[in-house]
């Protein structure tokens, strides 16, 4: 569709605008973690400081009774790390497995795998609160990255659906020359499957560190908090003026799933395409 | 060895064995232990007492919360995912034509919905519409006086977090977007020919086309706004309110079984979502053969 030089302008006008206002409230986000205390609210309409107030990164980066946002943001990175490392290995492994291997109890297996998709979370959520308490895991990073260790369905599709586009003859190529399905995997099938892991991580990065409601349920001491379950600590009790410092650790929150959009947007729009992930 | 190495059922079970035992102990055991719970009044501290059908009676005879809660997740799934889709596809066929920005405003169009999710997210929403938030200062400035939060006041309350979710269309947009590229341009060609207008166009190859992409986005995004816990929480600070108006399903769950440690009743709670989600699934995929089109070859 090719348009007329009036109607491109009217075009880009119109839908800057629109885009404009989508990211509206998150520029207001930043503006006001720059903003002095007095003026968030005095002059929310506006996007500029009248100066720029560096304090309320330092303010709010002190935490909270003695546990700074250091800490949480190590915290994050320790729990998205580790959770992310075994969900993408896990999932390759089985993804391979449903794919290119023929087994009794197959089709059952890849049936159970998205009958887990589409289940809702909450149905499993006390029970395995209840089986974590016994095996006495409570206030410990193990409930929020041990499970993911097992295979994540969305990953185990989506690698799935890549290594359905690599030709069967390249297995069938390898078996001759000796390489056992072992081999296949490791020699064949891995190194053609870097964006499909890499999507993958792209996303469980991104879900891990907005998880909210498992370091909810399971840690209980500041000290071990995420990122995401500090900032709800800016909304209890006596933290509750230090708006500035609030919008400045949001602010910061923010940035690395930012800077993660950015580099790697070519693997996370065709994630989200081909599988129909959310991200 | 070499025979062992040739037993591919053996081989595909090495492959699939973690998700194999991740199903068993972190999935299958779970859901059916939660069946178990919901005819009990376990509460973590002592052993479960067999209730029988006690927890499901309570729950539609005494619970006058649950009435409160069933009909705010209701309103907010059944207003929250079709605007959603609508802002989606609505956006997709705008910014599908050939120009060279359409990347940078599918990258500020998607930037909400990789977000969110986040607490960040959440906290930002509840100080927008804050009493001395974002809208009023804006409604304040054009000279309508507006002073009251939108989220203190019951009647706007839900809506703030509908609004949350629909300036989360990215994804589905994206997604669209993909489906959009695919309908092959003789088509359109061809029906311009017969001179059909855009309407009819948009109603006789856009919807039908896309329709298995928007089966599979309905799907997905009802059963992920039925579970909707996040901006709940934090908007009303765990508490539901005002008025118990942000009181959506997963967030009174959460309250019985991690405030009230009342796991039977909480299971139960589950339970029921459970078969509410999954008949809700059934009537979309029943309901698809009827408005669904699947290309067959030599269509």
């Amino acid at each position: 569709m090719t348009m007329s030089t009036p109607k491109r302008v009217l075009y880009h006008v119109l839908v800057g605008i629109f885009a404009l206002f989508m990211i509206y409230p998150i520029l207001w986000l930043a503006a006001s973690s720059l903003k002095p205390n007095d003026e968030i609210f005095s002059t929310a309409y506006s996007l500029i400081p009248s100066r720029l107030e560096f304090a309320n990164y330092v303010s709010g980066f002190k935490g909270f009774g003695g546990t700074t946002f250091s800490t949480f943001f190590k915290n994050s990175f320790i729990i998205v790390v580790l959770s992310t490392i075994g969900a993408v290995a896990s999932s390759a492994l089985v993804a391979f497995g449903l794919a290119r291997t023929k087994f009794f109890g197959q089709k059952f297996w890849f049936a159970a795998m998205m009958a887990t998709m589409m289940l809702p979370q909450d149905v499993v959520i006390v029970p395995q609160y209840v089986m974590f308490a016994k095996f006495g895991w409570l206030s410990s990073f193990k409930p929020l990255i041990v499970p993911h260790f097992f295979g994540t369905p969305f990953f185990i599709f989506l690698i799935m659906q890549f290594i359905r586009t690599i030709p069967g003859e390249l297995d069938e190529a390898a078996k001759i020359d000796g390489c056992s399905k072992y081999g296949v995997f490791y020699r064949v099938v891995l190194p053609l499957i870097g964006p499909a892991l890499i999507t993958s991580a792209i996303f469980s990065f991104y879900w891990r560190w907005d998880d909210f409601i498992n370091p909810l349920i399971y840690l209980n001491s500041p000290d071990k908090f995420p990122v995401s379950l500090a900032l709800k600590l800016f909304l209890d009790g006596e933290s509750l003026n230090n708006w500035g410092g609030m919008f400045a650790m949001a602010t910061l929150s923010l940035l690395p799933v930012v800077i993660v959009f950015f580099i790697f947007q070519k693997y996370i729009v065709e994630g989200i395409s081909t599988t129909g992930l959310k991200g | 060895m070499k025979r062992l190495r040739d037993n591919e059922h053996l081989t595909g079970y090495v492959f699939t064995s973690p998700f194999v035992l991740g199903f068993l102990i972190f999935t299958l055991y779970p859901v059916l232990s939660s069946l178990y719970y919901s005819f009990t009044d376990y509460n973590l501290m002592e052993a479960p007492n067999w209730l029988g059908l006690d927890n499901y009676k309570r729950m539609f005879m005494e619970d006058d919360k649950i009435g409160k809660s069933f009909q705010v997740t209701f309103t907010y799934v059944l207003a929250s995912v079709p605007l959603r889709l609508i802002f989606a596809l609505f956006v997709a066929m705008i910014l599908n034509v050939a120009t060279k920005a359409v990347g940078l405003y599918r990258s500020a169009f998607y930037l909400p919905s990789l977000i969110g999710g986040s607490v960040a997210v959440s906290i930002m929403w509840q100080q927008i519409f804050g009493d001395q938030g974002l809208v009023n200062s804006f409604l304040n400035l054009i000279g309508i006086h507006a002073s009251t939060s939108w989220i203190g006041n019951p009647s706007t309350a839900l809506w703030t977090l509908i609004a949350l979710s629909t300036w989360q269309f990215g994804s589905s947009m994206i997604i669209f977007l993909a489906g959009l590229k695919n309908i092959p341009k003789d088509y359109y060609e061809a029906a311009g020919v017969d001179g059909a207008n855009a309407v009819r166009r948009f109603f006789n190859i856009t919807l039908p086309m896309l329709s298995p992409i928007i089966l599979f986005n309905l799907t997905l995004q009802t059963i992920s706004a039925f579970m909707t816990f996040t901006p709940a929480y934090i908007i009303s600070r765990g508490e539901g309110g005002p008025l118990d108006q942000t009181l959506l399903y997963s967030l009174y769950l959460y309250r019985k079984a991690f405030s009230h440690f009342e796991m039977g009743y909480a299971s139960a709670l589950a339970w029921v979502m459970l078969l509410i989600v999954g008949f809700l699934t059934l009537l979309i995929f029943k309901s698809s053969t009827r408005w669904v089109h699947y290309e067959t070859k030599g269509d």
